[in-house]
């Protein structure tokens, strides 16, 4: 660590924070389920294979369109255990709340998760309350873990994609990205941009459905699709091509990003995944995937391409290509 | 998307490829002196696509890149005192100083706020009455109008705790340097879309006049800038100069009349600093006396010593000597999670560009 303190960049869920988790984290607590850095862990407890996962939940602000921090607190660790290819079952919900809290807006953020957790199938088992200084703390944090059973011959990871796999989105990027960064302070801008927050493991049982044999599902949360695709691209050794034409982002979201110099494939999402689904089943996973509420819009975006050390091209809409690196810290809206 | 799509169209850009083939005989460094267009050339993988006797040279177009390094170490003492909120456009703040950057600082605790909008800046102001609100007035003629608005708005709303920090530049200038330095052959200028839309046509007359350097003032998308490719190429094979506007759906050859007059209100035109070029004359814009209450230079600061990354060619790479590759730092040291240089740093830098998607 050549930083000698901890920096926002470090938490954007880009190269910084892949640096950190491997030279702190993965360093010191090295084991192999850990090593995959998947979204989750498989653990085999007695011949049951247990999908474990954990997250922490910060946002400023707290409410936004299409969302909120309970909702997210919910579907995030969901949508975690769903990319292991488990059925979410159970969540423990923890909260760091700093003093002077609004009780109203706790009752809201409460209300929030127990209807998302209605919606996911799961039940809240466990969980435990902080309050701290004010100060110590902005407003409230909220840690859930959860657990989920893999059914056999399923075997999900980011070091299972296969030369020949085509590469899977659900549905448009960016729109999380863009519907909380339009009501940041300094940055408010009026937009009916919604955030795609949404329990996804309906969508990823389905999937499983029509298939056992898809080799990665992941969800391109913070870093957004660029920084997961460099994940998958590094830890299964193999080179990947997307089509830019192919990859769909709305029109709003298209247009604030032209606006702030943003790079779409760089946003945040909540109710995203990526799938790797060898090409002979994929025609069939991608009609199942349509069926779905949080699949409509379901598309092909590219393949793998070769065995290799890990490197992600686009091919631009105009005929020409370029690599897509993963995000280093913050995206930041340029001068001009 | 309306006015995107049609600018992206792929067969459109495999006719211009196939006409710029068919015209273009000699070896010729065409310089593209927005930062923007770097980024946008890279984006679209249009370097590749072109004939290899047609080389594209990235210019001083980056406002981060182009500040030395004293006055980000002006900015971070700024950022450093007690009472003080920094609001800054988000490019700024990971750029290096001396020893330290405004995320570093904000990390120690200092109060450093990211705006789009230099009137969110005057927001911020308004709504802390017992706090010094301090504007690094960074960037071109794009977005020089826009610090002047909220200095004009600031004295029309009598507020007192806002000022600016102004290290606002004049492109023409910079151009006209680079070729008087003769450093680099350059056949041709695409010249910046946003700053042109400010300016207008004429200032890059004297350049085409003058120097015999052709110019085309090109918009953003992959298609503009094939285009504007396409005309340089046409202008140099028929040996004419002159300046052409491909984005005429924005830039008017008389440029934008009440942003001048902004300018000119609040700003006179100075000497100024160039990283990595140095001082170039008449190239910098500070705030008129007559606005001096809005000067945050009117504060006693103590700024560190100035020290510059050893072995960072940022200067030679924002004067189109050499490209990031050659620069003994790029990858190795300097990288966009640890970055020497500015062009590393800012989403419009040069070696960013090289970095991310060469």
């Amino acid at each position: 660590m050549k930083e000698e303190k901890i920096l926002l960049s470090h938490g954007s869920g880009g190269k910084l924070s892949y640096n950190l988790i491997k030279e702190l984290f993965l360093a010191n607590f090295n084991n192999s389920y850990l090593e995959r850095l998947d979204d989750g862990a498989v653990l085999n407890i007695d011949g049951l294979r247990l999908a474990y996962t954990t997250d922490s939940y910060t946002v400023d602000p707290l409410f936004f369109n299409g969302g909120n921090i309970g909702e997210l607190a919910v579907y995030g660790t969901v949508n975690d255990l769903a990319m292991c290819g488990a059925e979410p079952s159970y969540l423990s919900c923890s909260f760091i709340i700093e003093e002077g809290f609004p009780l109203s807006l706790l009752e809201k953020i409460i209300s929030s998760i127990k209807k998302a957790s209605l919606v996911a199938h799961v039940d809240i088992v466990t969980g435990d309350t902080k309050v701290v200084n004010k100060g110590a703390a902005d407003k409230i944090f909220i840690n859930t873990t959860g657990i989920g059973v893999v059914k056999e011959g399923i075997n999900i990871s980011g070091n299972n994609a296969q030369v020949g796999d085509l590469i899977v989105i659900n549905g448009p990027i960016g729109n999380h990205g863009i519907a909380v960064l339009s009501e940041r302070e300094g940055l408010k801008f009026e937009t009916e941009i919604k955030s795609d927050t949404a329990p996804l493991s309906s969508l990823v049982a389905e999937m499983l459905e029509v298939s056992k044999d898809i080799h990665v599902l992941r969800d391109p949360t913070r870093g957004g699709l660029s920084t997961t695709l460099n994940e998958i691209a590094l830890s299964s050794k193999v080179d990947i091509e997307i089509n830019e034409g192919d990859i769909p982002i709305q029109e709003e979201v298209r247009a604030a990003c032209e606006i702030l110099g943003y790079d779409p494939l760089c946003l945040a999402n909540e109710g995203k995944l990526v799938a790797f689904i060898p090409s002979k089943i994929a025609p069939n996973v991608l009609k199942k995937m349509k069926e779905n509420k949080y699949g409509k819009e379901s598309k092909i975006i590219g393949r793998v391409v070769k065995k290799s050390e890990g490197k992600v091209y686009l091919n631009t809409t105009i005929g020409g290509e370029r690599i897509v690196d993963m995000l280093t810290g913050e995206q930041l809206p340029r001068i001009c | 998307m309306k006015y995107i799509d049609e600018y992206k169209n792929k067969e459109i850009a495999q006719n211009i490829l196939w006409q710029i083939r068919r015209i273009s005989k000699k070896k010729i460094n065409l310089m593209e002196v927005c930062g923007t267009h770097t980024v946008a050339i890279f984006r679209n993988g249009i370097r590749k696509m072109l004939p290899q006797n047609i080389n594209l040279i990235s210019g001083p177009g980056c406002p981060v890149c182009v500040t030395p390094i004293q006055y980000i170490d002006e900015i971070i003492a700024f950022s450093r005192k007690d009472n003080f909120i920094i609001t800054t456009f988000g490019d700024m703040i990971r750029v290096p100083g001396s020893t330290s950057t405004l995320e570093k600082e904000k990390a120690n605790g200092s109060d450093v706020r990211i705006v789009y909008s230099t009137l969110d800046a005057l927001k911020i102001a308004y709504d802390n009455p017992a706090k010094n609100i301090v504007f690094m007035g960074i960037g071109f003629e794009t977005t020089s109008p826009t610090i002047a608005r909220a200095i004009l708005k600031a004295e029309e709303e009598k507020i007192k705790n806002f000022s600016v920090l102004s290290v606002a530049k004049i492109i023409p200038p910079a151009m006209r340097f680079l070729l008087e330095s003769g450093e680099v052959n350059i056949d041709g200028f695409i010249c910046p879309g946003h700053v042109s839309a400010i300016i207008g046509s004429k200032p890059y007359s004297l350049i085409a006049f003058q120097y015999g350097v052709p110019c085309v003032i090109s918009g953003f998308e992959p298609l503009d800038i094939l285009q504007s490719i396409y005309l340089l190429i046409r202008q140099i094979e028929n040996g004419r100069a002159e300046v052409e506007i491909q984005y005429e759906r924005v830039v008017k050859p008389e440029g934008n009349k009440i942003a001048m007059d902004k300018i000119n209100e609040v700003f006179k035109v100075v000497d100024s600093d160039w990283r990595g070029i140095g001082n170039i004359p008449l190239s910098g814009l500070e705030i008129k006396d007559k606005y001096g209450k809005f000067n945050a230079r009117k504060f006693a600061i103590k700024k560190e010593e100035t020290k510059e990354p050893k072995g960072c060619l940022c200067g030679e790479v924002l004067r189109g000597v050499i490209t990031p590759p050659e620069c003994p730092l790029f990858k190795n040291i300097c990288t966009p999670e640890d970055p020497k240089g500015a062009c590393m740093v800012s989403t419009e830098g040069t070696c960013a560009a090289y970095y991310k998607y060469n």
